[in-house]
């Protein structure tokens, strides 16, 4: 029971890191940036290419994963998703699932469409079991990995949007474009970081999803729908609320797939339903938010 | 348009004529044979048709491409993996290229869709790859080069039962192949005497196996029975290694595509020790399997043959052989009946067709992954002969 929940969270906890990213896009920007997927996808290729072919330590690739997916983002928003901001959403929409379709024939034409295996380093393949009376706790050393990689990036986020100087910026070019540009904030250059950083972040969750959700070119949409779950259900004003959602996602999928397997991935789906019907802005909504 | 087509039957009927009588008999000598290929060169099975087209130019590299005075011309169409595709490229290469059969095949949906059109125009169907056993059901023109899903699995059950596994657990993709594997799992052995403690449908599109292998261990079986495709297949092999199923006691055997020799070796160390049943494993120990292996790296150095390779290079031969037999004149269903008489030593051992069933009589073995040099391979051990479609002994 304990392991099944442990393996909920680690699972929620790297929906998480997946998805925030276009929390962030689509909240603070205000754009459908239904591409997402790929980013995360890029980041996961960019670890298994790696590994494979330099030999590069897993470790290590994460936070390279990291950088090269932010570059890909900062160039795409510059020379692609800047000028869609301004359109209504439907275009917005087009434009970002049509970006991933590229994406997937691209991958698919170049590396191949089977599915990417990656080796971990040895002392992450192992496990830990505690003990407690009748339960007995077994934490897969991986998972426990991807855990605090995803708690360490909530807090850092979380200070970053609400304790610096560049968060206040960034809430400020978001709530009025306009008078945050005449205070002498660039815009351009807040939303274009913005945007990096939230590629960035799809690109770790892509490197160190890799190994639990499988890797293959059609990553992007086997996973869009988990994604938009996630922020629908937690709504995009907080770190809090997709946190909160992806365990409960992560929690209830682990959770359901063990007691009813015949049901399979429908849980998931179900208890979205129920919360949006109970719901229907989301867990948290600030009030007289927009 | 009609016009114009009555216009050039008129006008060909109108030139054979002026040609003379001799004319007609001297073109049905030198016209091609035509063999259109339908497999997925793109998408998620890309994998299948690199195998099946490497497979199919390995073998009229070895053989040539003349058989019985005719000249033998492959035409190669990519399906991308689906049906629609497949329906169609097989009507345009039966309407306008006048193939004498069509081959290929990579999924059961593509080829009950294209089944009917076999048996419209009466075109012999070489089924290479999918492996659900009522394919051949679908049109009496259909001969298969591969082998079924039932057949392959009866092999790992009757190795289970033989080896002292009393309980098991089943776990397959939640679609047709994966229940087909789960039934023929079953049959064999609770038959013996064996027990299914839990019967686990995976869905196909979320391949976190975490949940699923956790409530194996907690069941506690003496093995867990897997047919996966080779993909999720590995992911799987790993959580089962991590997830300490092996230390609880519980063996993982399975349907040999979760071995698949393509890919085993990035599957690497997880894959170790898993025993597995199939018709056709790359090491197989024999000269003809050795010049075979040549001859495919010869063709495509990047990989090596695998179940579906092997498959693509004994329907080439039933369509040679076929064609010997009937002195080059075979088309339709004489080119079925010779089809259906057929039996040789192929790379993968000795198989013969079934007239009843249309499918190979053909040899399971049973295979450990080892590894071998700087290669993994599955390592045979023991073998059932002569396993027909339904995984009885004949």
């Amino acid at each position: 029971m304990l392991t099944i929940l442990f393996d909920g969270v680690a699972y929620g906890m790297l929906l998480f890191v997946l998805a925030i990213g276009l929390s962030v896009t689509l909240g603070l920007m205000n754009f459908i940036n239904l591409a997402h997927g790929a980013f995360a996808m890029a980041g996961g290729y960019v670890t298994v290419l790696l590994m494979r072919h330099y030999g590069v330590p897993f470790l290590l690739c994460v936070p390279i994963a990291f950088v090269v997916t932010a570059a890909m983002g900062a160039v795409l928003e510059r020379i692609l998703y800047r000028a869609m901001y301004d359109k209504p959403a439907l275009d917005q929409v087009l434009f970002s699932i049509g970006l991933a379709f590229i994406a997937v024939t691209i991958v698919d034409y170049s590396i191949g469409s089977s599915e990417q295996i990656i080796q971990l380093p040895q002392w992450l393949r192992g496990r830990t079991e505690l003990v407690f009376g009748d339960h007995v706790l077994a934490m897969g050393h991986y998972r426990l990995l991807i855990i605090a990689v995803c708690i360490a990036l909530t807090f850092v986020l979380q200070y970053i949007l609400t304790r610096t100087r560049f968060g206040s910026r960034l809430r400020a070019a978001v709530d009025d474009q306009r008078v945050a540009d005449g205070l002498g904030i660039n815009v351009n250059v807040i939303f274009l970081s913005t945007f990096a950083v939230g590629s960035g972040l799809a690109g770790v969750g892509g490197a160190l999803g890799s190994e639990v959700l499988g890797l293959d070119p059609t990553f992007p949409f086997k996973f869009m729908i988990y994604f938009l779950i996630v922020v629908a259900i937690g709504g995009t004003s907080s770190l809090s609320g997709p946190l909160l959602a992806s365990l409960i996602l992560g929690i209830a999928d682990v959770t359901g797939k063990y007691y009813m397997p015949k049901l399979g991935s429908f849980i998931v789906y179900a208890v979205m339903i129920v919360i949006l019907l109970w719901r229907p802005e989301g867990l948290f909504v600030k009030r007289g938010a927009r | 348009m009609k016009k114009r087509h009555f216009l050039r039957t008129a006008l060909s009927v109108l030139a054979l004529a002026a040609t003379g009588v001799h004319a007609p008999q001297v073109l049905a000598a030198e016209k091609p044979f035509k063999v259109g290929l339908i497999v997925p060169m793109t998408g998620a099975f890309a994998s299948t048709g690199r195998q099946l087209y490497s497979a199919v130019q390995a073998f009229t590299k070895e053989h040539g491409d003349t058989v019985a005075g005719r000249k033998v011309q492959v035409i190669l169409k990519d399906d991308g993996g689906i049906a629609a595709n497949s329906r169609k490229l097989a009507q345009e290469l039966i309407v306008n290229d006048k193939v004498d059969v069509i081959a290929g095949f990579g999924l059961t949906p593509i080829t009950l869709a294209v089944a009917p059109i076999a048996t419209e125009s009466k075109t012999p169907m070489v089924l290479m790859a999918a492996q659900t056993q009522a394919n051949t059901e679908a049109s009496p023109f259909m001969v298969r080069s591969s082998g079924t899903i039932t057949q392959v699995t009866s092999g790992i059950a009757q190795w289970a039962v033989d080896n002292g596994i009393k309980t098991a657990v089943t776990l397959v993709p939640d679609y047709a192949p994966g229940y087909e594997s789960e039934e023929a799992f079953k049959k064999y052995f609770l038959a013996s005497g064996g027990k299914i403690l839990d019967e686990i449908r995976v869905p196909m599109r979320n391949p976190d196996f975490a949940p699923f292998l956790q409530r194996v261990r907690d069941v506690k079986p003496d093995a867990l029975f897997v047919m996966l495709p080779s993909g999720p297949g590995a992911a799987l092999l790993k959580q089962y290694g991590q997830r300490g199923l092996a230390e609880a006691g519980i063996k993982l055997i399975g349907h040999g595509a979760i071995t698949d020799d393509d890919n085993l070796n990035e599957a690497g160390d997880a894959a170790l020790g898993v025993i597995t049943s199939d018709y056709y494993a790359t090491s197989h120990d024999s000269e003809l399997n050795r010049k075979f292996i040549d001859l495919y790296k010869s063709v495509d150095s990047t990989s090596r043959p695998n179940f579906f390779g092997v498959a693509g290079y004994d329907g080439m031969r039933l369509i040679y052989e076929a064609l010997k037999a009937t002195d080059g004149k075979g088309e339709g269903m004489a080119l079925v009946d010779a089809m259906k008489t057929l039996s040789f030593e192929s790379p993968r051992g000795p198989v013969r067709v079934d007239p009843e069933s249309r499918d190979f009589v053909q040899n399971i073995y049973m295979r450990k992954v080892e590894k071998v040099g700087d290669e993994y391979q599955n390592v045979e051990f023991d073998v059932i002969e002569n396993v027909n479609a339904a995984g009885e002994k004949k």
